[in-house]
């Protein structure tokens, strides 16, 4: 590079831009970009001109006009007079919480059956193999079908939990397992519910804050403080209390079977249990392999020299051998939850009313505005795409090894 | 799914630009095969039998079409589409035709840029219960959970008839007619609703259709026929008088029995010898041979035959002809003059 920044003066000719070794790549790249740029602009102009023949224009004005649908999931207030924007934003809502949903799902499933796929127990290492060769070779979206069929055909209908013999009948009546959903009892948030959350994220905070200093000890001072059994008793506990001292402002709203479906309690739709079940087992298959790679990375040396300090096998894992494998286990971590957040947008597959269902199919196809929607969807992928990686990032960036 | 849809958009805005000025009847007359978006699967409608040969009363139409414009009823390529990729497959010119239970709308018309050339079946949308859910009236329908097909003027409808009626459901969105009855029999979901006609069909294809009712109620105006893209009105033409000249069979008592016999030599009612090519130019007038409307007729038999052997009574489907009995007979059907 320091040779082209200088030249021999005065010398130049035209022939050195590609005679000349110090130019030439320099050329070759100014030509390169010089026909993509032509080639955008000419498939550019050529849809904007043919859309123009063709009657079409580019406009986004349909987003106002009422929808005329009715969406079976909505995080948010809508009703079928809402506007399409509002149908795309019960769409992103969806899509964001079977992404977040599945990712947890995932991890976990991944993490397990990575971890004991390593087990020394011939059976149960080889069960983990069994289910990441088989999970990770069929289709996603077969996965999606199949479960989704499963639970539409097993699982009773509403109707067989009525009459005095019913066929059905619900768990500790308040759990109702049917062909359209899980119905389980919602929380009623009476006054005071505030304080009771705010005690229970406080003592979120208060285990984290626990066991850092707990670690802390024990780094100084060598002497091992009890985690597992504190930090249980920090979760239940001081909620528990306070719900009590509150006079018990958190009750529960049990569904109960009334006309055609079960109403009241909180519904976990079949399409949402589906997608969230399909897309946790089948991306935690990938996980997994991702975590064994990891673990299988960190060398055997480093577990033997733990070892010989005394330390008991759980502890290597934990002390030793994980946060070393999480540098490796990171990256290709972030790219499964890429897939999960794109692989989500087959959810139409099963009604789910993902923003590819809702802007992307029911409003695409009403309106017919293919382009405009298309555009907006392939920005919102982008956009929650990108930021899933940036985030994802920073994870990595405090995990990864300190040099220097 | 993004990425097909994004091709589609971009396919729809270069072909439409050649399309829209192209004559699609030379295409056709040039491919030799008339391409034919039907229904992915609806029985008396649009379906394959069982030796692969698609039949039905929308089949037909395309049949009457091929018939009319290559003299051969079997030479039509038929192109199954779903409710959600039937519009982009007419625009971006993978179709001729399309001829599957699709509902002539202002939007439709207008700004999807789509040319419906008539109406082959006049429906309303109804619901189908299982008998023994005790439902007799859509008003009682509060709560229940309904299968619809999506993309379709169906879910529009659902949605204003349940919001007039102050009345809640749950919609379940499906692709299909085939996924649809799959759910609505598994009890997924408690009701079905779609264009009456097809929840005739529907039934009709039940194990037990004694064990389904359809309700009284019909919430909608459902006029069901072939469409074109805008732009082409030669082509446009072609469809629109096939399908009038298989009504205006009926009215003049023209069956594919007779029509070789009142084809061969002019009759006493000079609109039949115009409209058989005995008299007058109106096969030119269309760029057609002369005998093309007798093509049509002979391919598989004037309106009223299409209507019994597909969807009639004496069919499993069983739709009584009501609406769809010629203006004679105190129903809608009215093909203008043939002159
Ligand atoms: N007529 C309405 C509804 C059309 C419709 O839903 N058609 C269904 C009736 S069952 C159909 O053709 N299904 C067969 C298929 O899925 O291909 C429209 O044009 O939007």
């Amino acid at each position: 590079m320091s040779s082209i920044t200088d030249p021999p003066q005065g010398s130049f000719r035209l022939s050195m831009l590609i005679n000349d070794t110090r130019y030439r790549s320099l050329t070759f790249q100014a030509i390169a970009a010089l026909i993509l740029a032509l080639s955008i602009w000419y498939l550019g102009n050529n849809l904007i001109q043919n859309l123009r023949q063709a009657g079409l224009n580019i406009s986004y004005n349909f987003l106002g006009n009422p929808a005329g649908y009715d969406i079976n999931q909505t995080l948010v207030e809508y009703t079928s007079r809402s506007t399409h924007a509002q149908a795309a934003l019960v769409g992103i809502l969806n899509t964001l919480l079977i992404a977040f949903l599945a990712c947890v799902m995932a991890t976990i499933f991944g993490v397990a059956a990575g971890v004991l796929r390593l087990s020394n127990n011939w059976l149960v290492s080889k069960l983990m193999g069994v289910y990441v060769e088989i999970f990770r070779n069929i289709p996603v979206l077969i996965w999606i079908i199949i479960i989704f069929t499963i639970m539409t055909a097993v699982m009773p209908a509403p109707r067989a939990f009525r009459g005095d013999e019913p066929e059905a009948t619900m768990l500790l009546n308040a759990f109702a397992f049917t062909n359209r959903g899980i119905y389980v009892p919602a929380p009623i948030w009476g006054p005071g519910s505030l304080v009771v959350v705010l005690t229970f994220l406080a003592s979120i905070v208060g285990i984290f804050a626990y066991r850092r200093y707990a670690t802390k000890t024990l780094y100084a001072t060598g002497r091992l403080l009890p985690t597992f059994w504190p930090s249980i008793g920090l979760f239940f506990v001081p909620t528990i209390l306070m719900h009590f001292i509150m006079g018990q402002p958190i009750s529960l709203d049990h569904p109960v079977l009334g006309g055609f479906n079960f109403s009241g309690g909180l519904q976990l739709g079949a399409p949402l249990i589906a997608l969230w079940f399909a897309l946790s087992i089948y991306t935690g298959a990938f996980i997994a392999e991702n975590v064994r790679a990891g673990i299988q990375a960190v060398s055997k040396g480093q577990s033997e020299a733990a070892g010989a300090l005394g330390l008991r096998s759980g502890r290597i894992m934990s002390l030793v051998v994980l946060p070393q494998a999480l540098r490796v286990i990171i990256p290709p971590l972030i790219s499964q939850y890429l897939n999960i957040t794109k692989n989500s947008s087959l959810a139409i597959a099963v009604g789910y009313a993902d923003v590819t269902a809702t802007l992307g199919g029911i409003t695409l196809n009403q309106t017919g505005r293919a382009i405009e929607c298309v555009l907006l969807l392939m920005l919102f992928y982008l956009t929650i795409s990108l930021t899933i990686s940036g985030v994802m990032n920073v994870y990595n960036n405090s995990v990864k090894l300190k040099e220097r | 799914m993004k990425k097909t849809a994004f091709y589609g958009a971009l396919t729809v805005a270069g072909f439409a630009a050649s399309m829209a000025s192209a004559a699609t009847l030379d295409d056709v007359k040039e491919r030799g095969v008339l391409n034919c978006g039907v229904s992915t699967g609806l029985v008396g409608f649009a379906s394959p039998n069982a030796n692969g040969v698609w039949e039905g009363f929308d089949v037909g139409v395309c049949r009457a079409v091929a018939a009319a414009v290559l003299g051969d009823a079997e030479a039509v390529e038929f192109v199954p589409l779903t409710t959600k990729t039937r519009f982009t497959a007419l625009s971006a010119g993978e179709v001729d035709m399309l001829s599957r239970n699709t509902t002539w709308t202002f939007s439709r018309d207008v700004d999807l840029k789509l040319e419906f050339t008539g109406i082959n079946y006049y429906d309303g949308q109804g619901f189908m219960v299982p008998r023994d859910l005790g439902v007799s009236s859509a008003k009682e329908l509060d709560g229940a959970t309904v299968c619809i097909q999506t993309g379709t003027t169906t879910e529009l409808n659902l949605a204003d008839y349940f919001r007039s009626n102050n009345i809640s459901y749950e919609p379940v969105p499906i692709e299909t007619n085939a996924e649809a009855q799959q759910q609505y029999l598994a009890g997924a979901c408690d009701v079905y609703t779609t264009d009456a006609s097809a929840l005739a069909a529907t039934r009709a294809s039940f194990e037990a259709p004694g064990d389904h009712i359809v309700l009284p109620e019909i919430v909608s105006k459902e006029p069901l026929g072939p469409l074109v893209r805008h732009g082409d009105s030669d082509w446009g033409d072609v469809v629109r008088w096939t399908l009038n000249a298989l009504i205006a069979a009926e009215e003049l008592g023209v069956t594919s029995a007779n029509i070789e016999e009142l084809a061969a030599a002019p009759t006493g009612n000079p609109e039949v010898n115009r409209l058989l090519g005995t008299e007058g130019e109106l096969g030119a007038m269309l760029g057609l041979d002369a005998n093309w409307a007798v093509m049509a007729i002979s391919a598989g038999g004037n309106y009223a035959e299409l209507f019994e052997k597909n969807i009639g009574e004496n069919t499993p489907i069983g739709l009584a002809r009501g609406l769809n009995a010629q203006w004679t007979d105190g129903g809608l059907l009215y093909s203008p003059p043939f002159r």
